[in-house]
């Protein structure tokens, strides 16, 4: 499916990725490509890898890359920094955001614009313009003012860390972002707020990885492509209906597949 | 609100203040005898309580034993071996600021302290120590004005006698400690303010501690005088040059502040913190108290303390008058192998008097830092209460961080807080910082500021900026 000739240049490439912690695989072979304007979905079961492979490619510093590459427009990005990855456009939504007591919201959104910007050769933003255009960006996820001058994701509900999430994604801009389990612990007008922001920032030229376990976050933003995580693998890749089949059918199922690629 | 593009300027730089000025100088003989009190007073010309008061001094210091409770650990110091008195040379007497030898003035100059009336700080009055004289004081016809006293206090001996023989020495005893006891002995220069009854102090006052010469101990004495509803804000900054040997500074400062006056005093201490062997660094012996004499008088300190190999110092308010207020706000950073005992003493001895600690300790590297405070309600302190708040962040897994609250009450009727904790800087929180674009070193530096937001909120303006880069610069290398 992903073999077909595509009309532009892929986003991100995973090439046989395999990774490890602390001499422990987590990874085993994982091959992933993503072109602009195509949203993937990650299934699996807890312990599979699915969050693993998304802090790789993030550049988490606990995993060493035992074997393969990740391309990022065409570069490989192996050895780049993580503020590096993130400056030039990949963006990883944290399954659990980390609350960093004393650090304005605001002034850590602004200082993760900018450093973007820069990045993009455009005009860093005082706080001036910074506050317009974060006024606007809250918009997006339904966010009060009020979010900014509290301390970046201290004391904020499950649901409000995973919109913070979604507002650094809309000011950021990224070309491709990982979505680490954002629905997981978002009620229905949550869930709805946050997957119509995901829609709103997305665009023909950005590419999505949704890591989930539900359909019903599917519901909402509809993959191109379903992989199924095991054990370190993608096992099987389909269309959006292997998701309800998969929701039906529960991960037994998928248990007895043998790696397709 | 801390300016990151700061942070981001200095985070490269090394100690930046380590120059020697190459400067002709006075120096008397090293060593520590009657005779050599005798000469330093005779040298300022003093009068003779003055000189008694010295004598006195250095008999009960004689008799006292340097103190070992803090546990921290360096090299003996030989008191013989320190040089008591050192002095740039330069004419007898100075009218003005152009009979100033120039390479004092580029030396302030290069510390960012001009002193020259084109160059000079605007909103600020600036009095110039070096090693054991003040230099230059500025602004002091525009403060005179408001009938503010502010010059060295040399001066103040010999202009306002009176005031020095009824103030010195009664807020800290030349018996009060070693290192006290010690400075009244020897003390050389250092800053005197007097604000009249009424007056709020038109703009801030600074006074900024150079030590040059290697070999001089600095044994600074301030006396800070508030009168009845006045008000000031002063401000303390020190740096040093880079020499492998230790130098002592053993400081005396004192303030008063009388009904319904209010002093705030904020101290950058930037003193050189030796080499990352633990080679060279100000041994920094400091004892700083305030009496809130008058009924609601209030004194608070803030301190953000980065440098000197050993620091020992607990700036404190005895709360005497009636619903008087006394503060501590405390920033110390201490990295490689320097050693921090800091703390406060508040002693509620009025009825309805008012106490807050806010100490945040951080280390990084090899050193130690401990927190050291002692809360104390008299028997008559009915009504009072005090609020402590200790927080430590550790860098790296070789650091120590210690609290050593101390609670005395013998008012029941009092209330005492102590709230304290221990964090350390985790990988996940720096990566979720880079992973949005936040280079490694300015995430640190966000979060130690972060860390330390309730006491830069304390500082005034200009000095929260400096410090933020400060705890950049110390920083610098220190995790990863």
């Amino acid at each position: 499916m992903q073999s077909t000739m595509k009309e532009s240049d892929p986003i991100l490439e995973v090439e046989n990725l395999s990774a490890s912690t602390d001499n422990l695989p987590i990874l085993k072979g994982v091959s992933l490509t993503v072109y602009p304007g195509e949203i993937h979905a990650i299934m699996g079961r807890n312990g599979c890898g699915k969050s693993t492979l998304s802090k790789i490619i993030a550049g988490h510093p606990s995993y060493n890359i035992t074997n393969g590459e990740i391309k990022f427009l065409g570069e490989n990005i192996n050895s780049l920094e993580p503020e590096e990855r993130a400056q030039s456009g990949i963006f990883l939504g944290f399954q659990y955001p980390i609350e960093i007591p004393g650090v304005s919201n605001l002034e850590f959104l602004r200082v993760s614009t900018n450093a973007r910007r820069k990045f993009l050769n455009k005009e860093e933003l005082d706080t001036f313009d910074f506050e317009e255009l974060v006024k606007e960006k809250l918009e997006i996820v339904k966010m009060d003012h009020a979010f900014l001058s509290r301390s970046v994701n201290q004391g904020f509900s499950g649901g409000e860390k995973k919109r913070n999430e979604i507002l650094q994604m809309a000011l950021l801009e990224p070309k491709i972002a990982i979505l680490d389990e954002t629905d997981s612990g978002l009620d229905i007008d949550a869930l709805r707020i946050v997957a119509s922001g995901i829609k709103k920032i997305s665009n023909s030229q950005t590419g999505i990885i949704l890591i989930t376990h539900y359909q019903r976050l599917l519901d909402e933003i509809e993959p191109n492509y379903v992989h199924v995580m095991s054990d370190g693998q993608i096992i099987k890749t389909g269309e959006s209906d292997l998701a309800l089949e998969l929701e039906k059918k529960g991960y037994e199922w998928t248990d007895n597949f043998i790696k397709e690629t | 609100m801390v300016n990151e593009n700061l942070v981001k300027d200095v985070v490269k730089e090394p100690y930046k203040y380590g120059f020697v000025t190459d400067i002709e100088t006075e120096k008397i003989a090293k060593g520590l005898n009657e005779d050599i009190i005798r000469l330093i007073s005779q040298k300022k010309e003093e009068p003779k309580y003055l000189l008694d008061f010295r004598l006195k001094a250095f008999k009960k210091w004689q008799k006292m034993k340097e103190p070992d409770w803090s546990g921290l650990g360096y090299k003996k110091i030989d008191y013989q071996d320190i040089i008591y008195y050192s002095a740039p040379k330069q004419k007898e007497k100075i009218s003005s600021l152009n009979e100033v030898d120039p390479k004092l003035l580029e030396t302030f100059d290069k510390l960012g302290i001009p002193l020259t009336e084109q160059k000079k700080l605007t909103n600020v009055a600036v009095d110039a120590v070096f090693d054991s004289v003040s230099i230059a004081t500025t602004f002091r016809e525009e403060l005179a004005e408001h009938g503010v006293i502010f010059c060295s206090i040399s001066e103040a001996v010999k202009n306002h006698s009176d005031l020095i023989e009824k103030y010195l020495g009664t807020v800290v005893p030349a018996s009060d400690n070693y290192f006290a006891a010690l400075n009244s002995a020897v003390f050389s220069d250092g800053s005197f303010v007097y604000i009249p009854k009424g007056v709020t102090c038109p703009m801030d006052l600074s006074s900024y501690f150079r030590i040059n010469s290697g070999d001089s101990g600095q044994f600074e004495r301030t006396l800070i005088i508030a009168e009845e509803a006045s008000s000031v804000s002063y401000l303390e900054g020190c740096t040093a040059p880079m020499f492998d040997t230790n130098t002592l500074h053993a400081a005396v400062v004192e303030l008063i502040a009388l009904d319904d006056a209010s002093i705030k005093y904020s101290t950058v201490q930037n003193w050189y913190a030796g080499d990352e062997e633990g080679i060279g660094g100000i041994f920094n012996f400091v004892t700083k108290r305030g009496k809130c004499l008058g009924k609601r008088s209030k004194i608070s300190w803030s301190q953000v303390e980065t440098g000197s190999a050993i620091t020992w110092k607990y700036p404190s308010c005895l709360l005497l008058g009636e619903e008087s207020i006394g503060e501590f706000y405390s920033v110390a950073l201490t990295n490689n192998l320097q050693q921090a005992d800091t703390g406060t003493k508040m002693i509620h001895i009025g009825p309805k008097t008012k106490s807050t600690i806010v100490s945040k300790g951080i280390s990084a590297g090899n050193s130690i830092n401990s927190y050291r405070g002692l809360v104390k309600m008299g028997t008559k302190a009915k009504g009072s209460r005090n609020y402590s708040q200790c927080d430590s962040m550790l860098i790296g897994d070789q650091a120590s961080a210690n609290t050593f609250p101390y609670i005395k009450s013998q008012q029941p009727n009092s209330e005492i807080e102590h709230e304290a904790s221990t964090c350390r800087i985790s990988e996940d929180q720096l990566f979720y910082l880079q992973s949005r674009g936040i280079e490694f070193e300015e995430a640190v530096s966000m979060m130690v500021s972060g860390f330390c937001r309730d006491v830069f909120n304390q500082l005034p303006m200009e000095f929260a900026a400096e410090a933020d880069k400060l705890l950049a610069l110390k920083l610098e290398g220190s995790v990863g």
